[in-house]
């Protein structure tokens, strides 16, 4: 049962990681494939478990501000920077769609 | 001094008589690094915060307040832990360049004890693979390929043969912390281990490899891969030094909310005499396809050496081993989907020179920044997450977790204290047979017999064992109770003494940089 190129091309979307070329779409093949093999295992009542620590209750500090005002470090990583702000190229501009974008699943 | 020595036993006491010196010692071992270079065990020597490091610490054995029995030992991290002012890459294009603004929660201890970090170990890309091949920085390549050992049992396929393409791998993902506590360039370091990547390299390099019980040791600066199975790893060349770590890293940490708040309280392994009062188990589905006959013999050698001495050994059963592999391929892609997206040029790492958008900026960096192997687990992982998978995959994922976490219960309250199983399949690959399959088949392959104790959150150690007709090491791995750690790491002490596994005798390399090895040679590796 092959992937769709819709679902390719939302995966796409989702993940911002491109598929490169059929090697990549073959790899997500075998995964899912690979993974189907959960459905051999009768799991009828079992609830899913989240963590391993699940009977102990999680730790919380007290909200009381500890740390922090090390802008000036947090900022020495980024690469675009203005003053106190990370600079980002403009938002709200969707991702070409499939047949206006270069990607790999135009041919498909 | 040899560098071979114990901590507790041989090393800290050096240190306190002065016969050695915690310059001397960072100096031998920063010139060790130097001449096994190609070992690339290594993505950043950081030599001068090291030597000055080495320095406090002979002031403080000077003035005779030494901070414990890690004082001016030189140690080696994992480059997926954060280190303030050294390059933090996880052997990723997408974090090159990236000096870490702190250390990680592991690191800062072992500084606070006085050790020396010597520098960032090599590993798979985000620590992902079982062969430290997969990063950018190149393979890493496993000491014992240029061992006395393995030398004289390998068989040169023609004459012509360039004895430098027949090396074997480290295991992964922790393959340069393996590689370098194994050629003796630093007594401890520190890998991660969320699927078997501490004790897979551990098995393959001959050293000691601790997986703790999930929430014993702070995850706060490991860069995460799978949030609920993610434990920092220690490898040792003994059990004595294991535990000797172990006590400066574990305990609740406030930055990491999975670190469970009771006292820890930090111990000296005793020597075990009598077993007689020991229930070891052998769960008969570790008997996994693939498994060497070699490795399967000396599996049932050990557990008559307990038998022998007087412990209960019992074939036990626990029933979904062979689906654990499925079930850590689903949620790990799925909780690495989800800790990836952190990455997207905007505050540190890789930024793309793209500039329509936001998001076509983010798509062009992580192209630019991922390998094959890390998009691939991303997509994968956005497959079982998507609405219409979620409940047949990442939910089934969770449901089959638990019951893999019940047999473990149930096994371990019929008495059984200890598993005793195999680490891996076979002894290490050739690089080139190696790389011939894929990351993700080979990962499958190889985590097999590690993975389950993740999923459940034991711990679980690897002991060097003996070495392999080809002359690698082969190690057996005890899996305790949860938080357990003192009986685990005792019975892998008594195992480990009776094993008496051999030191690696590493040759000296034709025309590779060796001159500085060989002075070494005659005076650490006797």
């Amino acid at each position: 049962q092959q992937v769709s190129v819709e679902v390719l091309d939302h995966l796409e979307h989702l993940a911002l990681v491109d598929f490169r070329d059929s090697e990549g779409v073959e790899r997500l093949q075998k995964a899912i494939q690979f993974a189907d093999q959960l459905q051999e295992v009768n799991t009828d009542g079992v609830e899913p478990m989240d963590s391993v620590l699940e009977d102990r209750c999680l730790y919380l500090r007290e909200d009381d501000v500890t740390e922090g005002n090390c802008t000036k470090e947090l900022l020495e990583n980024a690469r675009e920077k203005v003053e106190e702000y990370f600079v980002a190229p403009p938002g709200n501009i969707p991702l070409p769609k499939l047949e206006e974008r270069e990607t790999f699943l135009q041919g498909s | 001094v040899v560098l071979k020595d114990g901590l507790r036993s041989q090393v800290s006491a050096a240190l306190k008589e002065g016969r050695v010196t915690p310059t001397e010692l960072c100096q031998r071992c920063l010139a060790l690094i130097k001449s096994t270079k190609f070992l690339n065990a290594y993505i950043t020597v950081a030599e001068e915060t090291a030597l000055k490091q080495a320095e406090e610490s002979e002031e403080r054995y000077k003035r005779g307040q030494p901070l414990g029995v890690l004082d001016g030992i030189p140690v080696a991290v994992k480059d997926n832990f954060n280190t303030a002012g050294i390059e933090t890459t996880c052997a990723s294009n997408m974090l090159r360049g990236y000096i870490s603004p702190y250390n990680a929660t592991v690191v800062q201890k072992l500084l606070d004890q006085g050790a020396v970090l010597l520098g960032k170990t090599n590993l798979d890309e985000f620590a992902m693979g079982s062969g430290s091949t997969d990063g950018v920085f190149g393979p890493v390549r496993n000491p014992w390929s240029y061992s006395r050992q393995y030398r004289e049992k390998s068989v040169p396929k023609s004459h012509s043969e360039d004895k430098e393409s027949d090396w074997v791998i480290t295991g992964g993902s922790s393959g340069g912390s393996a590689a370098a506590v194994s050629s003796f360039t630093c007594f401890a370091a520190l890998g991660s281990d969320t699927g078997g990547s501490t004790r897979n390299p551990a098995a393959h390099c001959g050293v000691v490899g601790l997986k703790p019980t999930y929430g014993l040791i702070s995850r706060h600066g490991l860069i995460p891969l799978v949030n609920s199975m993610d434990v920092p790893g220690i490898l040792t060349r003994c059990v004595d030094d294991a535990a000797l770590v172990l006590g400066s890293l574990a305990g609740h940490d406030p930055k990491d909310s999975t670190t469970i708040q009771e006292d820890f309280k930090p111990f000296e392994l005793p020597n075990l005499t009598d077993v007689s009062k020991l229930s070891i188990g052998i769960p008969k589905e570790y008997h996994a396809p693939g498994l060497s006959s070699e490795i399967l013999a000396l599996w049932s050698k050990a557990a008559d050496l307990f038998k022998n001495a007087g412990a209960k050994v019992v074939e036990v059963s626990l029933p979904h081993t062979c689906y654990s592999i499925v079930c850590y391929h689903v949620l790990c892609t799925a909780e690495v989907a989800s800790n990836m997206a952190r990455f997207d040029g905007l505050e540190y790492g890789h930024r793309s020179a793209m500039k329509e958008s936001t998001e076509s900026m983010y798509a062009a960096t992580r192209r630019e920044g991922f390998n094959d192997v890390v998009r691939g687990r991303i997509l994968s992982g956005n497959y079982f997450l998507l609405k219409q998978n979620y409940e047949k995959y990442f939910v089934k994922a969770q449901k089959v977790r638990r019951l893999i976490v019940n047999d473990f219960v149930k096994v371990f309250r019929s008495g059984v204290d200890i598993l005793l199983t195999p680490t891996t399949l076979s002894d290490a690959a050739p690089y080139m047979e190696f790389i011939q399959e894929d990351n993700r088949t080979r990962s499958a392959q190889d985590d097999i017999l590690t993975q389950a104790a993740n999923m459940a959150g034991l711990p679980a150690i690897n002991v060097p064992t003996v070495l392999s007709e080809r002359g690698l090491p082969v190690g057996l791995q005890f899996i305790g109770h949860s938080f357990q750690e003192k009986q685990l790491l005792t019975v892998a002490k008594w195992f480990e003494k009776q094993v008496q596994f051999p030191v690696i005798q590493l040759e000296e390399v034709k025309g590779l940089d060796s001159g500085v090895f060989q002075h070494q040679k005659s005076a650490s590796f006797s």
